[in-house]
């Protein structure tokens, strides 16, 4: 038990995809306009990690090391096809709206990254935990720049839910900001930019807070990684 | 490994080859029947989408063929210099021309190409222009769109004599149409589109209706 929360709590905040190991930034900073973009790609980011990972662990043992990169790219593909299809069956206008980032799942290099580092030496049920993990942990780094550039640049949050989540969606937007006139700053790529940059510096903070408490834990410490200069 | 023996060296590349071909063996078979689930749902969903794109330029109880299959593209540089595919849905009423769908692209915007449904009814008068693809500046040029702003139903009744030929242009080129706030580029693109279809569609209003169907190949099941 003491293993999966270490490795949870890994995936989710000490190796954060996107703020620690700063891996898959392409759609990082390319879809999070809103909220809900955010969302949707961290989603589906989440499913193709589980089912990787879980896939590469359940053949670890039969895959030499010379062919194994080779076979993590044949499971990560067909597994974001299937994502794809998926979402174009069922949540078809927010597929339009991720458009081209969602097969370029494939090209994040989080993935095939547990893939070597954690699922190819662990057995499926961590592999499993260490996708879901590293996945809510990206998905938790979309939604929160999803929601600083659509705050700051749109005045609202949870526009087009109704994308997502259908008809009852389109209720969940929340004016934050009352005849926000827009600042384009924050929509466009270099907010993005910013955006990730202060998120980065907040977790650090964040995280320097946590380490200079009395340890009251010992394996925090143990598990700290060197911060990033 | 690289110490081993040659035989061993070869039953290992073997086996390799061996375990890598069943991995794209299962990824296929998944892919296969994945596709066979979902194949229609997702046929379904893009129908869906162009109906309801096109019931937005033409109320449904205006015509009572089904638009959605009666269609054909066509690419013609006389007409269309950019050499795109310019596909026409076309509504009838009791087999009676009633309007056309123009589903082309504006390719002057500001970046890359602007996606457009202009609809003309057959007097020649706009039924109304819809975006449905663009890459445009955020907050700037998507104002294009009719969620965003009421730009684009400033087409909606207008033809060609409506205005007149000068008048077909932005405000700031001496036309009638206003220009967005910060974006003049994104809306003269589309003003110049939506009067090529015009032209294109005064010209050839017979042979538009009378042109055969063309169904895009898509599998029957």
């Amino acid at each position: 038990m003491q293993e999966y929360r270490k490795i949870f709590f890994d995936g989710l905040w000490q190796q954060n995809t996107g703020l620690v190991v700063l891996l898959g930034l392409c759609p990082l900073l390319a879809v999070t306009g809103t909220v809900v973009n955010g969302l949707g790609l961290g989603l589906a980011t989440t499913l193709t990690l589980v089912f990787s990972n879980l896939a590469v662990s359940a053949v670890r043992g039969v895959l030499r090391p010379e062919i194994r990169i080779p076979a993590y790219v044949l499971i990560i593909a067909s597994v974001v096809t299937v994502v794809q299809l998926l979402m174009q069956a069922w949540l078809y206008d927010l597929y339009l709206v991720l458009g081209i980032f969602i097969p370029l799942i494939v090209t994040n290099c989080a993935i095939i990254g547990r893939a070597e580092a954690f699922a190819s030496r662990h057995s499926p049920l961590p592999s499993l935990v260490d996708g879901l993990a590293t996945g809510l942990g990206f998905c938790l780094t979309l939604v929160l720049l999803g929601a600083l550039r659509e705050v700051i640049g749109r005045g609202t949050l949870f526009s087009q839910a109704g994308l997502m989540f259908g008809s009852w969606g389109e209720h969940l937007q929340i004016t934050v900001i009352p005849d926000h006139p827009g600042f384009l700053l924050a929509i466009l790529p270099p907010g993005a930019f910013i955006g990730l940059g202060l998120l980065i510096a907040c977790r650090n903070w964040l995280n320097s807070r946590m380490a200079r408490r009395p340890a009251e834990r010992g394996e925090m410490s143990a598990t700290a990684i060197p911060e990033r200069a | 490994m690289e110490n081993k023996p040659a035989d061993g060296q070869q039953s290992s590349a073997w086996r390799s080859a061996l375990a890598l071909g069943l991995v794209a063996i299962v990824g296929t078979a998944l892919l296969a029947g994945v596709n066979q689930v979902t194949r229609p749902r997702i046929e379904e969903q893009e129908r869906k989408a162009v109906l309801q794109q096109l019931g937005q330029l033409i109320a449904p109880d205006r015509y009572n063929n089904v638009m959605y299959d009666d269609l054909y593209t066509f690419t013609d540089t006389a007409w269309f210099p950019s050499g795109q595919n310019v596909t026409v849905y076309r509504a009838r009423m009791n087999d009676q021309p009633v309007a056309a769908i123009l589903k082309l692209a504006a390719t002057e915007g500001y970046n890359g190409k602007i996606n457009l449904l202009i609809g003309i009814n057959m007097d020649g008068t706009i039924a109304g222009v819809r975006v449905t693809s663009h890459k445009e500046t955020p907050g700037l040029g998507d104002a294009i769109e009719a969620s965003r702003s009421d730009w684009i139903r400033g087409f909606d009744g207008r033809s060609l004599t409506d205005p007149d030929d000068a008048g077909w242009a932005v405000k700031r080129d001496g036309g009638t149409f206003d220009q967005l706030t910060g974006a003049t580029i994104t809306p003269r693109a589309v003003v110049k589109a939506v009067k090529l279809a015009l032209d294109f569609f005064s010209a050839n209003s017979q042979a538009v209706f009378s042109h055969p169907s063309e169904t895009p190949e898509t599998e029957t099941t």
